[in-house]
């Protein structure tokens, strides 16, 4: 009882013996499951376990959760949460369980039960439920599955399915003497990406006391030498990828916090403390359009994020031009007051949001498509997260098309490089101005609708970005969108690169050193425009 | 021309008064006030006379006081040399954190867990104090960090800062990433500052009980004095040489430059100085108080103290006074009555005095003076 | 270079400052050399390859049309841009390239601005006792109150300038002749070798040039002067030698007459 593996073993046995013979699901078999003989009970879960039918799964399920149940004349009942169906049939039936005891099982049949239900799984029609019972099998050695991996492999089609228990028969294969067997187990095993694998490689490499191997074929230990290497590699590497990955996912969204800031600062020359607040409005603006969604189109519900880009993007630009006419316009040549009204405007707007919708964290549910992630090695990479990278390349080049290639952006390159000249030359000035600032402010929206994807959604969001997004700007530079992705990517993968070493505090202090130390080279940031010193 | 063809405002230069004789008469005043009739009303007047100072109000007058000095310093950085710091608190913080080591040491076995070390380190399971706490049970040596931990600071950070001749909102922007990295730090439990509940639950200081009305009383005295020092010391440096120098800097600082001055010196000086001042703050506030943890140097609370010296008027003398009485007594009015409506206020004040007071309250007294 | 900025902002006396602070020597006769000197902003190359020399007590003129880099040469300087090649010596010893700003001014090197630079919200005695020579350290300036000698000078200097009645007005206050007079009174004051002066006559009247003129007469000799201007009268009244600027190079020098008849001026200045 100790090993569940030799009981699939022996339901393996038994279900090799009748497997030629079609199974229905019969009452009988069913019924002793109800028997008060444990070992009846067994024999029964074993012959269930052997049909592979997956008739035999809800009693199985139902034996173990305690929702089973037998009438005095012998027929299996499960109790399916408020109705009742017959256990050999799966047919509702009108009968109550009132004054009947759930059928006890003792550690034995419990687990047999879940032997048996793992092995199910690896013949269930669902690819997904195959995998998972497959990965669930992989750290176990015991040869005595070897008969039922072959059988589950000879009806496998899905590659990765097969790839995971052909590691499980790796495995159990390299304890095989014959060398041939050995070296054919080591080829699968040197694929693997885990750690763990090793462990079963490593004991073909041990010294005995007097200094002779363990493996006497020389061909074998280095074979085996070679797939342990090639592990660490693969392991290193995912381990690698994983946090460059994460690192460029902070950076796609330090992106999206900072591109606003950098086109108001460059034009402006001035530091929208509130812009923290653009970014927590977009949040909660997809927050309002999500909820109106789930309670009044629930059909469309993976639809949402479609309908909340334009309101959230809106929403926030409307509040920005706002501020722009109402306050910043009359702070323009002195940028520390704009500093300390901003900041007045970003309490405010915290406040006011704190009213509206409570000083909790709202929840932003993903729609379905975002769920889940794609496995790579043993890295996993949430859709999520992939779609805001995706999301925020796309964001990135309408910016830049609409700066580089339209009559708008013209103006505002103009008025950013030369406000007095531009004026001369017939811009409007104070709409550039009020344009951009919504810009800005919209573009700060959009991040907000990405960050509700991933993080919480409060009143405090805009907060914990803003200093970020800051030091972005700073780096990069104004007048450029290059400075700025190349500061949000540099900034976002060396923090999570280095995290792992020294802790999220300590990287974060250690950036800021490092910005401080790189504005001692480069004063105006990674890519300012240089030029005749004319500023007196 | 001989000297005494000299118009007589350039002689008037080679004498000049810090204060005039008003200066004086009420500085001297607000000396005694401090010094002597606040304990008064607060010790020796009975609790039933409408006279008689509660310990609260005592404790909360001081510690405006403390925040009145924060925002003399400031004033002296921002409404002079025309630098605007968003990291001030993390000085003020610094200084309260140097002399809490003092006080925490003071606890000795009172704390709740009996030990030699403070309940915090208890909680960690540390054995002994790190080295960084050695010699904190020395009242000499808890001083002299309240003043070299903020100057060493300021010297480094604005040292560099000043050096790549990081100014206006690029410098406002990284001091407040600086106060939000120590921030950081400072909640985190390794780095042995009592994480997120800092320090607090003091017992004595020189050994006198700190809950003891007559310590308040004193605490609060030196609190006023200090204050009545800040002011002097930031006239003295203002009235002098080197102030003109640095409204210089702040108008045209190329300018500066091309007339054979190093402006690094000169605002790295007043900076230093501005820091001390808000380190010896910190120090005074903390037992008054009676905590300190790292919220102090959250960047709003950094930033509210320039809104402190917007209010009352930065560039004038008493204008930070002034600003950080009126803007803390409507914070203890507001979070008292109206909770949820304070940082609609706060929020407001900045917004409405950057845009209709720019000389804040000082500046629109004096403008009616000059109308009647 | 840290660390020499470092040493000499606060203390003039140590190294290099020993050399500024005895003054510059001038045995040679010239008192700026620049030789090769070449800047360029992202591939566009501001000076190419300059070579000038001006002699201790000369008054200098130097014209060319937009972008010819005369104000990129005051820049290199007095410091403020670095060239990316060449050399610039002020005497014979004291290598502009590797000075600050500050330190280039202690070494006596004036400059006025194109557009007039004063401490708006000064005085005008607060003006010229700011730009005053002396020691200009922070521990000094904290103690220091003018004395009876710096009081004449800064006197001599108003009447100089003209601007004694208004000497305790706020410098924002006077007007665009008069604040370039004081930006010229704030660099006596410091009592440099070597005046560099950006368009002194910009946006001033006909009287108030010919005052400038004067006022330009009466600095040559005791200092050396280097003028920029583009006002051809003023220059003809007051400059014995022209150098000629284009794209980054000099194309003419010599006096004001040959200057004129060169061809090559005509072609891409005086003739348009």
């Amino acid at each position: 009882m100790t090993n569940p593996l030799a009981w699939i073993a022996r339901i393996l046995a038994c279900w090799l013996a009748v497997s030629s013979s079609a199974f229905a699901l019969d009452a009988q078999t069913v019924g002793k499951l109800a028997d008060d003989d444990n070992a009846a009970k067994l024999q029964a879960i074993a012959a269930l376990a052997n049909s592979a039918d997956p008739a035999a799964l809800p009693p199985l399920q139902a034996l173990r959760d305690g929702k089973l149940y037998v009438t005095a004349d012998g027929r299996a009942l499960i109790d399916a949460g408020g109705s009742v169906t017959d256990a050999a049939t799966g047919q509702p039936v009108q009968q109550s369980l009132a004054g009947l005891e759930p059928i006890g099982i003792n550690n034995r049949v419990r687990g047999a039960l879940d032997s048996a239900l793992s092995a199910f799984a690896l013949f269930s029609p669902d690819r997904n439920t195959r995998l998972n019972a497959a990965r669930g099998m992989e750290s176990s050695t015991s040869e005595s599955l070897l008969n039922m991996l072959n059988k589950a492999l000879e009806k496998e089609t899905d590659p990765e399915v097969r790839a995971s228990l052909e590691q499980t028969r790796a495995g159990m294969q390299i304890k095989n003497p014959d060398p041939r067997a050995k070296l054919e187990a080591i080829k699968v095993l040197g694929q693997s990406n885990e750690q763990r694998t090793k462990t079963l490689l490593l004991p073909l490499l041990e010294k005995n006391a007097d200094g002779t191997f363990v493996e006497p074929d020389a061909k074998v230990r280095s074979e085996a030498e070679y797939a342990v290497k090639m592990i660490d590699r693969r392991v290193a590497f995912s381990a690698y990828a994983g946090r460059l990955f994460a690192g460029v996912s902070l950076a796609s969204i330090l992106m999206l916090a900072a591109l606003g800031l950098a086109i108001t600062y460059g034009l402006l020359g001035v530091i929208n403390m509130a812009h923290g607040e653009m970014i927590m409005i977009g949040a909660y603006a997809t927050y309002v359009v999500q909820y109106l969604f789930k309670t009044q189109a629930p059909g469309w519900f993976d639809y949402y994020p479609l309908a909340a880009l334009p309101v959230a993007f809106l929403t926030a630009a409307a509040v920005g031009i706002v501020l722009e006419r109402t306050v910043i316009r009359w702070l323009y040549g002195r940028p520390l007051e704009t500093l300390l009204a901003t900041w007045g405007i970003s309490l405010f707007l915290i406040q006011l949001v704190r009213q509206i919708f409570g000083p909790q964290n709202v929840e932003v549910a993903n729609p379905k498509w975002m769920s889940g992630g794609i496995e790579f090695a043993n890295l996993t990479m949430p859709y999520s997260r992939i779609v805001i990278i995706g999301f925020a390349l796309f964001v990135l080049l309408i910016t830049w098309l609409l700066l580089s290639r339209t009559r708008l952006g013209l103006f505002i390159r103009g008025v950013t490089q030369n406000r007095a000249m531009a004026s001369c030359v017939g811009v409007n000035t104070r709409r550039v101005d009020l344009i951009a600032f919504g810009l800005g402010s919209g573009i700060a929206g959009l991040a907000g609708l990405a960050l509700s994807q991933v993080g919480n959604v409060g009143p405090d969001l805009g907060q914990s970005y803003i200093v970020d997004s800051f030091m972005v700007v700073v780096l990069g530079g104004v007048g450029q969108l290059a400075g700025t992705v190349y500061a949000a990517l540099g900034l976002g993968v060396l923090s999570k690169l280095m995290e792992p070493y020294i802790g999220a505090v300590p990287t974060k202090i250690f950036i800021l050193v490092l910005i401080i130390a790189f504005i001692q080279k480069r004063p105006q940031g990674l890519f300012a425009l240089r030029g005749r010193a004319v500023e007196a | 021309m001989k000297t005494g063809d000299l118009p007589s405002f350039m002689l008037a230069q080679q004498r000049t008064a810090l204060f005039d004789t008003r200066g004086w008469i009420g500085l001297a005043a607000f000396a005694l006030l401090v010094a002597v009739v606040v304990p008064v009303l607060f010790l020796a007047v009975p609790a039933d006379n409408p006279l008689h100072l509660s310990a609260y109000s005592v404790t909360l007058i001081g510690k405006i006081m403390c925040y009145c000095v924060v925002a003399v310093a400031m004033n002296l950085i921002w409404g002079y040399a025309g630098i605007l710091s968003l990291g001030h608190g993390v000085f003020f913080a610094l200084g309260g954190y140097a002399f809490g080591m003092y006080l925490m040491r003071m606890i000795g076995h009172a704390g709740q867990y009996q030990s030699d070390l403070p309940d915090f380190m208890v909680f960690l399971d540390w054995k002994a104090y790190p080295w960084y706490w050695s010699f904190t049970d020395h009242l000499w040596y808890s001083a002299m960090l309240v003043v070299l931990a903020p100057a060493l600071l300021a010297f480094v950070f604005g040292f560099f800062a000043f050096r790549s001749r990081i100014r206006g909102v690029y410098f406002s922007i990284i001091t407040q990433a600086m106060t939000f990295a120590f921030m950081l730090l400072f909640f985190r439990n390794d780095t042995g500052f009592g994480g997120n509940n800092g320090f607090t639950d003091f017992k004595r200081v020189l050994g006198f009980r700190i809950a003891d009305p007559a310590t308040r009383a004193t605490l609060f005295a030196i609190t006023g004095l200090y204050l009545i020092g800040a002011l002097v010391l930031c006239q003295a440096l203002v009235r002098s040489k080197f102030g003109r120098v640095l409204t210089a800097v702040r108008d045209s600082e190329t300018r500066v430059m091309f007339s054979g001055y190093n402006p690094l010196w000169y605002k790295l000086f007043v900076w230093i100085v501005s820091a001390v001042l808000c380190g010896v703050a910190g120090a005074l506030y903390v037992p008054q108080v009676g905590i300190i943890n790292p919220s102090e140097m959250s960047p709003a609370n950094s930033i509210e103290i320039a809104i402190w010296v917007a209010v009352g008027g930065r560039g004038t003398l008493l204008g930070p006074v002034l600003g950080a009485g009126i803007v803390n007594a409507a914070k203890s009015f507001f979070t008292q009555s109206f909770p949820e409506y304070w940082l609609f206020f706060l929020g407001m004040l900045f917004i409405l005095v950057t845009l209709f007071l720019p000389k804040g309250v000082v500046g629109a007294i004096n403008l009616l003076g000059k109308r009647k | 270079m840290s660390l020499q900025s470092a040493g000499i902002g606060e203390s003039p006396t140590a190294s290099i400052g020993r050399v500024l602070t005895e003054g510059v020597d001038t045995t040679h006769g010239p008192i700026l050399y620049l030789e090769d000197i070449t800047v360029s902003f992202d591939g566009f190359k501001a000076l190419n390859k300059l070579t000038l020399t001006v002699d201790a007590g000369e008054l200098r003129c130097v014209i060319g049309p937009n972008g010819a880099g005369k104000t990129t040469m005051m820049d290199v300087i007095t410091g403020k841009t670095r060239p990316d090649a060449g050399t610039a010596f002020f005497g014979q010893t004291i290598d502009l390239t590797r000075l600050t700003e500050a330190q280039i001014a202690h070494a006596g090197i004036g400059r006025k601005f194109q557009k007039p630079t004063v401490f708006e919200n000064h005085t005008v005695f607060e003006n010229l006792e700011l730009a005053m020579k002396t020691d200009k350290r922070v521990r000094h300036s904290l103690f220091a109150r003018p004395d009876s000698a710096q009081l004449d000078r800064i006197a001599r200097t108003l009447d100089l300038i003209q601007l004694m009645p208004e000497a305790d007005k706020a410098a924002g206050l006077l007007s665009h002749g008069q604040k370039q007079w004081l930006e010229i009174g704030m660099l006596i004051m410091q009592e440099p070798k070597l005046l560099l002066l950006d368009e002194p006559v910009a946006g001033m009247t006909d009287e108030e040039t010919q005052r400038t003129a004067e006022l330009l007469e009466k600095l040559k000799g005791a200092h050396s002067v280097v003028v920029v201007e583009h006002d051809m009268e003023f220059i003809s009244s007051i400059a014995s030698t022209v150098t000629v600027l284009h794209e980054g190079s000099v194309l003419a020098e010599g006096p004001m007459e040959q200057v004129r008849r060169d061809e090559r001026v005509i072609e891409v200045y005086l003739g348009r």
